[in-house]
């Protein structure tokens, strides 16, 4: 019990901070709604074609990924600038509780993000099916879990600017891979890549944050 | 308490220290001196189990009972002293944690802006609350690196009052300033 309640305390204390900062969330929002307009206006008109809508959804796939990508930037910026991870290592806790807590922060900003995106999506491109936003619901989970731990090694390296896309990119290739599968129409086999992701990685992520956090 | 032996610290080929020992007992003061870059607080991340030492063997108290305050206060700037507290009370299962949070708060000076974001304060009152956030759940081991940067003379005066109050606990302070601590002193540690 004390585990959730750890992960609740430090989950209510990201979403408080980025409540009276207001940094993250409107820097997300600009950046995915700029992403899509440009890609409304870079994509030929007319009817659309099977291959242009599947290319369009890789638009949004993208948009989403370096959306996140803008967040997780963000997501140690307190503990990094003030020095706050000495502070959450030092304490008691499991320390695969902080990993937790910053993926639910994130996977909040994120959901955020994308409550403004998928509607501008349909406005600017074509509507989106339940199968799309299954595929988003299951990718932000693989997204933050892989993300968050990328973002906390990032954080103890020097160059960190370039660390964290590094760390990132390629690790979200399938998750991307399955999105557009899902969204496209092949339906239940990408959902169920996704979900597979989602659980391998965010176990390996939960294993792995201690010894990330751990100075050597 | 704490025991270390042959501790010795490199970042590739610089040497930090080499071959420290080290053996607190409850009631010991360590005070360690020496000029910027001597590796004063590099020695007190690794006896504070935030940092692994390269060789040497090092016994280490578990987490709860110990207390780190860095070059930095270790507190949310976007938070209130209060929210800071209560979230390192309940961090660090402190019991009856509002009671001693607002005793702190009233020790150090801080109740009449408990409620005001971190922010907003002097770097004299950020240290204060770091000082707050540290004893807070009553640590057996003390770790201060610099304790009295920026802090006023009263702010001085209220740490070597609460230096003398935790007599009876292990406490480490470095400091290029050290006849501010030196009559607490059980052993020194002096870094070229």
């Amino acid at each position: 019990m004390s585990y959730f309640s750890d992960v609740g305390a430090l989950a209510r204390k990201d979403l408080l901070l980025e409540l009276r900062a207001k940094e993250t969330v409107p820097s997300m929002l600009i950046f995915v709604l700029a992403a899509l307009t440009i890609f409304h206006f870079v994509t030929p008109v007319g009817a659309a074609t099977q291959d242009q809508r599947v290319a369009t959804l890789g638009l949004l796939w993208t948009a989403l990924v370096f959306t996140a990508l803008l967040g997780l930037t963000r997501a140690f910026v307190p503990e990094r600038e003030q020095g706050l991870m000495d502070a959450l290592v030092l304490a008691p806790c499991d320390r695969s509780a902080i990993w937790v807590a910053k993926s639910l922060a994130v996977l909040a900003f994120l959901g955020l993000a994308e409550v403004i995106a998928l509607p501008a999506f349909s406005v600017f491109f074509a509507g989106v099916g339940w199968q799309t936003i299954a595929a988003v619901a299951l990718a932000d989970i693989g997204i933050c879990a892989v993300g968050t731990l990328a973002g906390a090694m990032a954080v103890a390296g020097r160059a960190r600017e370039l660390i964290l896309p590094l760390l990132f990119l390629p690790l979200v290739i399938p998750v991307v891979i399955g999105g557009v599968g899902a969204s496209a129409g092949a339906g239940n086999r990408y959902l169920g890549f996704l979900a597979l992701y989602d659980a391998i990685f965010s176990l390996l992520a939960w294993a792995t944050f201690e010894y990330v956090v751990a100075e050597t | 308490m704490l025991t270390a032996r042959n501790l010795s610290k490199r970042f590739g080929d610089k040497r930090v220290f080499d071959r420290v020992d080290v053996s607190l007992e409850p009631s010991s003061f360590l005070l360690v001196t020496g000029p910027n870059g001597s590796g004063k607080t590099t020695l007190l991340r690794v006896l504070a189990g935030l940092a692994a030492p390269t060789s040497g063997e090092l016994q280490l108290p578990s987490r709860e009972v110990v207390g780190y305050l860095g070059h930095d206060p270790l507190v949310y700037r976007e938070l209130t002293p209060l929210e800071n507290l209560q979230l390192f009370a309940g961090l660090y299962r402190v019991p009856e944690g509002g009671e001693r949070i607002g005793m702190l708060l009233e020790r150090f000076g801080l109740w009449e802006v408990r409620h005001q974001r971190v922010q907003t304060f002097s770097r004299g009152m950020q240290q204060r609350l770091g000082l707050c956030r540290i004893v807070l759940h009553e640590p057996q081991l003390l770790v201060l690196d610099e304790p009295f940067n920026a802090l006023d003379a009263a702010g001085a005066e209220l740490l070597d009052a609460t230096l003398e109050e935790l007599a009876g606990r292990a406490l480490i302070v470095a400091t290029h300033d050290p006849q501010r601590v030196e009559r607490f002193a059980t052993q020194r540690l002096a870094f070229a």
